[in-house]
């Protein structure tokens, strides 16, 4: 990876982002003013009720969508210069997700689905590297299974050894143990914070959940589209 | 490099996984009725051009005032083509002590190269189909010929010096004038005998001709390196040239063929594009997450066209099997019926389904692909974000201009190329606001009704614009159906009816003034009713506006020969019903002014004739001026007398007229004629109905292999059906799972979706009916130049066919997903 930013400069920071939308009402501000800037390696939680625009902020940060002002900075790029292909470009070579509903390309098998993002950021030995990490995540014996034909743990499974297999600098998580049981978010989560720690990356978590929360270096708390607590969590 | 890679793994897995079978499906049908169209319109179009051919007695003549030089005819065998040579001229024959003025036929042994010579043993005798032609020394005379020379099969006959045998009464022989241009019955004989007559020399009126026929290309090569030498003592007349009602019939026949084929590629074009669109919408989760991932728009984009290609591959090969194996096997069926020594058809349907197959989806479902490239990846977070529909003017040009582009070859004519498009858009965009109106108004029916109704057009209402789609692509499948069947009856019975039974079957020309009456008291003491007597002047027309017929400059060489040959005047009060009027006036019926003329259309154009313009005919010596009056236009296909030049009442009087006539004799009426050319040996009578009978050969031709390709078309639009049903059909497994979670018994929800369809069905019903009469109208009057009468049955067909069939789609197509287990709620996503 490319990566210009080292020790404890900012891999991420939001500058005043607002995201207004038009609804039958006029224009509706989900997302007001809201700034950060957060440490390379750290885990971030972003907790709130629902409808708080939690997923909205985590769209912006990874450049799914533009805010509609403000900027966000992202490893480096400031993602409101660039066109759609230049933010896909970053996010090929700085960013992976992991979606509360896994996400997998159903025609693809397990192993497949994790080579995707290497090939796109063009990695030449893909199927090595996604070999290794799908041993990491438990499921050296089920690879060439399509999605269809794993359950919902190990369907997350394959999309964190997919959103880890390119070491991105910010990984990104929308509630990846929502639609789990509480034993197998728990291992999930287990799976998460080991990775981040043994490749360094930032980790941003959308979560429900306050132990999980708990867990993270810091908590980003969300209300009605307002940051309304920036906390640092004690270790 | 990578997104071939991307494509080609995933593809296998989508193609397994069923998602993207429907598409596969609408492109090897639309493939298959190409090809099998293609072949068998190819084939069939071949066997009724052959046929058609037959009036030529050739696939090309070539006729000289000299003796053809031998040089032609070794260059046609250089072709590999066959030959056959033919000498033609008026010689007055006896026998005994009697005469009579005969249009003697030599022919070369292998005489004719197209359809056969019939002859009878006996005078009206039963025709059979003779072999050969007559061996020297023989003679195969007409009817009417030997009862003018009292003579029978049997008896010999002087022609010139030399005396021939009468071997058998000549009946028909596939290049006989139904015209009027050689008066005198024919005279069938060898040409090695010519030379023995002594009828060949300085001056003699002999017609040469050299017949050729043989492979298609062949011929046309041949016709080509001929034309280049040409002399101008040569004129090459081939089917393209000739204009009679063979020819008419024939160029009918493939029009209806083309008509059918056009149908099935429209239907498939509509399958392809619902199919596409929901194949692109099933694979938007796909795009965005992988553009999530970092995918680049080109990356996306080629991974699409990349396996668009494979399907449009794997299209073309499932069609071209299909397509291949069906026409092998309908015209196995149709053996008797298509000439089985037509060339073979050769790999080019495939090659023009396969392309066509590229262009439709190039044209369908290449918007709905490059939509895709377009999806916010925002969709991995929001699944309701959906990319901006593709622009409408892009998505129309690109289908009109790839209908354009797939009519034309079939159609290959710019006008009905013009009245098709038309057609098709003005019918979608009034089926697409009569649907979207529909769906508006469905709201305020959903009080009233029960649950399942409620459900039913809430759902139709819910859809909105996909709910219009649908009863756009309904009521184009419905209307094309209606088109192909009530409509295509309704125009092949006003096509035959003008060959109905009543039609007159033989022509008498040649009757002097004052045998009129004696003519029609011959009939009506057998009691048949006296025919109309047409008369008839022969002239030569000397200058055009001043200047000689010789020196004039023509748009056309037909119009040269057209002028400077023997004219056939006529002269009337009224105007022939099988006429029209096109430009300029008709006399009125008191008419006594100056000399007016009427000029057929064709040959104003070929002449360069117009209203106005000044003619001088000799006739027996005497210079006649005549004004052009007006242009006409002549359906051939009545079998009443018709000319090229009609004069006001009065201008031709004084000058020598016969009269010609044409009626219907049954059967067992024939003795009267030999009555009549035994009362009146100097008139002649020709047998239109072996004519008649090979017209009616080419338009069952035609309706059968019509029916045959229908088998196709229907095929197309139930596709469309399906495609239409099968793109709601994941929303609707969902959503039944759901109903039933949530309690609602299978038999509610099955009601719900069939009210939904039969709404659906209805609506596209009443419009397709709509579309279905106007385009019946403009066809019939634009192309078909057939009256066409509004049909009321397509209203009640139309609305039932809607209700029956998009019901029974929907049945079919539903059923699965009404009885997807609750369970699957839980599934999806
Ligand atoms: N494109 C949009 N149009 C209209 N409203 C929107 C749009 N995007 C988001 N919203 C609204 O903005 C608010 C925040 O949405 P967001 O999805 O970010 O909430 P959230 O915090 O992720 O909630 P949850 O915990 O339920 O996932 C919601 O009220 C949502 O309805
Ligand atoms: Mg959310």
């Amino acid at each position: 990876m490319t990566n210009n930013v080292s020790g404890n400069a900012a891999v991420l920071a939001a500058h005043d982002i607002s995201k207004e939308v038009s609804s039958p009402e006029g224009s509706l501000t989900i997302l007001a003013d809201v700034s950060f800037s957060i440490a390379a390696g750290a885990t971030v939680a972003v907790v709130g009720p629902s409808g708080a625009g939690k997923s909205t902020l985590l769209a912006l940060l990874a450049g799914l969508d533009l805010p509609t002002r403000g900027h966000v900075v992202l490893n480096g790029a400031n993602l409101g210069e660039l066109d759609e292909d230049g933010r896909a470009r970053v996010r090929a070579e700085s960013v992976g997700f992991v979606f509360q509903s896994f996400h997998l390309v159903p025609s693809l098998n397990a192993l497949e689905n994790v080579m995707l993002p290497l090939e796109l950021a063009g990695a030449g030995d893909a199927r090595k590297v996604s070999l290794d990490i799908i041993e990491k995540v438990g499921l050296r014996d089920r690879w060439r299974h399509y999605p269809a034909q794993l359950s919902g743990g190990e369907k997350q499974r394959v999309a964190i050894a997919r959103a880890f297999a390119t070491e991105p600098a910010v990984l990104f998580a929308d509630e990846p143990t929502g639609n789990l049981d509480s034993r197998t978010g728990g291992t999930i989560m287990e799976l998460m914070f080991e990775l981040n720690r043994s490749s360094s990356t930032t980790l941003i978590l959308v979560t429900h959940d306050h132990s999980l929360a708990e867990r993270c270096d810091r908590l980003l708390s969300l209300d009605t589209g307002r940051l309304v607590n920036d906390s640092k969590a004690s270790p | 490099m990578k997104a071939v890679t991307f494509a080609l793994r995933s593809f296998g897995r989508e193609l397994r996984s069923g998602e993207v079978l429907v598409l596969l499906a609408a492109v090897a049908l639309a493939v298959a009725a190409l090809t099998a169209v293609g072949f068998l319109t190819d084939r069939i179009g071949k066997a009724v051009a052959r046929q058609a051919n037959e009036v030529l007695a050739a696939d090309l003549r070539l006729r000289s005032q000299e003796p053809i030089p031998d040089a032609l005819s070794d260059k046609a065998a250089e072709f590999d083509l066959q030959t056959a040579e033919t000498n033609t001229f008026p010689s007055v024959v006896f026998a005994g002590d009697l005469s009579a003025l005969a249009t003697i036929k030599a022919v070369s042994s292998s005489y004719p190269l197209r359809g056969n010579v019939r002859v009878a043993d006996t005078l009206f005798g039963e025709q059979r189909v003779a072999t050969g032609v007559p061996p020297r020394g023989e003679t195969w005379a007409d009817g009417a010929l030997l009862a003018r020379v009292e003579a029978d099969v049997g008896d010999r006959i002087m022609v010139g010096e030399l005396e021939l045998l009468v071997t058998a009464v000549l009946t028909y022989r596939p290049d006989q004038s139904i015209g009027f241009a050689s008066l005198a019955p024919s005279l069938l004989m060898n040409i090695e005998d010519i030379p023995e007559t002594g009828l060949i020399g300085e001056g003699s009126r002999v017609g040469y001709a050299l017949l050729v026929a043989g492979d298609e290309a062949a011929v046309s090569a041949f016709n080509d390196a001929v034309e280049t030498d040409e002399t101008s003592l040569l004129r090459v007349s081939n089917r393209e040239e000739s204009s009679d009602r063979a020819n008419n019939a024939a160029d009918r026949a493939q029009r209806f063929l083309s008509l059918t084929a056009v149908i099935s590629l429209l239907l498939s074009a509509v399958a392809v594009a619902m199919s596409a669109r929901r194949f692109a919408h099933r694979r938007m989760d796909t795009v965005a997450l992988m553009k999530s991932l970092g995918a680049t728009q080109r990356f996306v984009i080629s991974v699409s066209l990349v396996q668009l290609m494979l399907l449009g591959a794997l299209g073309i090969i499932a069609g071209s099997v299909v397509g291949f194996a069906a026409e092998e096997t309908l015209s196995w069926i149709l053996s008797d019926l298509i000439a089985s020594d037509l060339p073979g058809v050769g790999p080019m349907p495939v090659i023009l389904g396969s392309g066509s197959a590229l262009v439709l989806l190039a044209g369908f479902a290449l918007p709905s692909l490059i939509q895709l490239r377009n999806t916010p990846p925002l969709r991995v977070l929001r699944h309701d974000v959906m990319p901006p529909a593709p622009s409408r003017i892009l998505v129309a040009g690109l289908s009109l201009v790839a209908v354009a582009a797939l009519l034309y070859r079939s159609v290959g004519d710019a006008r009905m190329l013009v009245i098709l498009l038309g057609g098709i858009v003005i019918i979608a965009a009034a089926l697409y606001w009569v649907g979207r109106a529909l769906v508006a108004s469905m709201g305020r029916f959903r009080s009233g009704v029960g649950v399942a109704w409620r459900y039913g057009l809430a759902n139709v209402a819910r859809r909105g614009r996909d709910s219009a789609v649908q009863v756009v692509a309904f009521g184009l499948g419905l209307t094309v159906l209606l088109l192909l069947t009530i409509v295509r009856t309704d125009l092949l019975q006003g096509w035959r009816q003008t060959l109905d039974e009543s039609a007159p079957n033989h022509f008498m020309i040649n009757i002097q003034p004052h045998e009129l009456e004696s003519v029609a008291s011959i009939y009506a003491a057998d009691g048949i009713e006296v025919p109309e007597f047409v008369p008839l002047v022969r002239a030569r027309m000397a200058t055009i506006n001043g200047v000689s017929v010789k020196e004039r400059e023509y748009p056309d060489p037909g119009g040269q020969w057209m002028a400077t040959r023997e004219a056939n005047l006529s002269f009337a009060a009224r105007l022939s019903s099988s006429n029209e009027i096109v430009d300029g006036e008709w006399w009125p019926e008191d008419y006594a002014g100056p000399p007016l003329v009427s000029v057929e259309e064709e040959a104003a154009v070929e002449t360069g004739l117009v209203v106005g313009d000044k003619m001088t005919f000799v006739i027996a010596g005497r210079e006649l001026e005549v004004t052009i009056a007006s242009i006409r236009k002549i359906n051939w296909d009545s079998f009443q007398p018709n000319f090229f030049m009609v004069f006001s009442p009065g201008a031709l009087d004084g000058m020598p007229t016969t009269y010609i006539s044409s009626l219907r004799i049954e059967k067992e009426q024939q003795p009267v004629l030999i009555k009549l050319v035994r009362a009146h040996p100097s008139i002649s009578v020709i047998d239109l109905d072996s004519i008649l009978q090979q017209i009616r050969g080419i338009i069952e031709k035609a309706s059968l292999a019509v029916q045959a390709v229908f088998v196709f078309t229907l095929a197309a639009g139930i596709a469309v059906l399906f495609a239409a049903v099968q793109s709601t059909i994941d929303e609707r497994r969902f959503e039944s799972a759901m109903l039933r979670a949530l309690g609602a018994r299978k038999r509610t929800v099955f009601s719900g979706v069939m009210a939904e369809f039969a709404a659906l069905g209805a609506a596209a019903g009443i419009l397709a009916s709509v579309g279905a009469s106007i385009l019946a109208a403009i066809i019939a009057a634009q192309l078909f130049d057939l009256p066409y009468e509004f049909n009321p049955l397509i209203w009640i067909v139309g609305v039932a066919a809607g209700v029956l069939v998009v019901c029974a789609s929907g049945f079919v197509a539903a059923r699965g997903a009404v009885n997807a287990p609750p369970v699957d709620v839980l599934r999806a996503a």
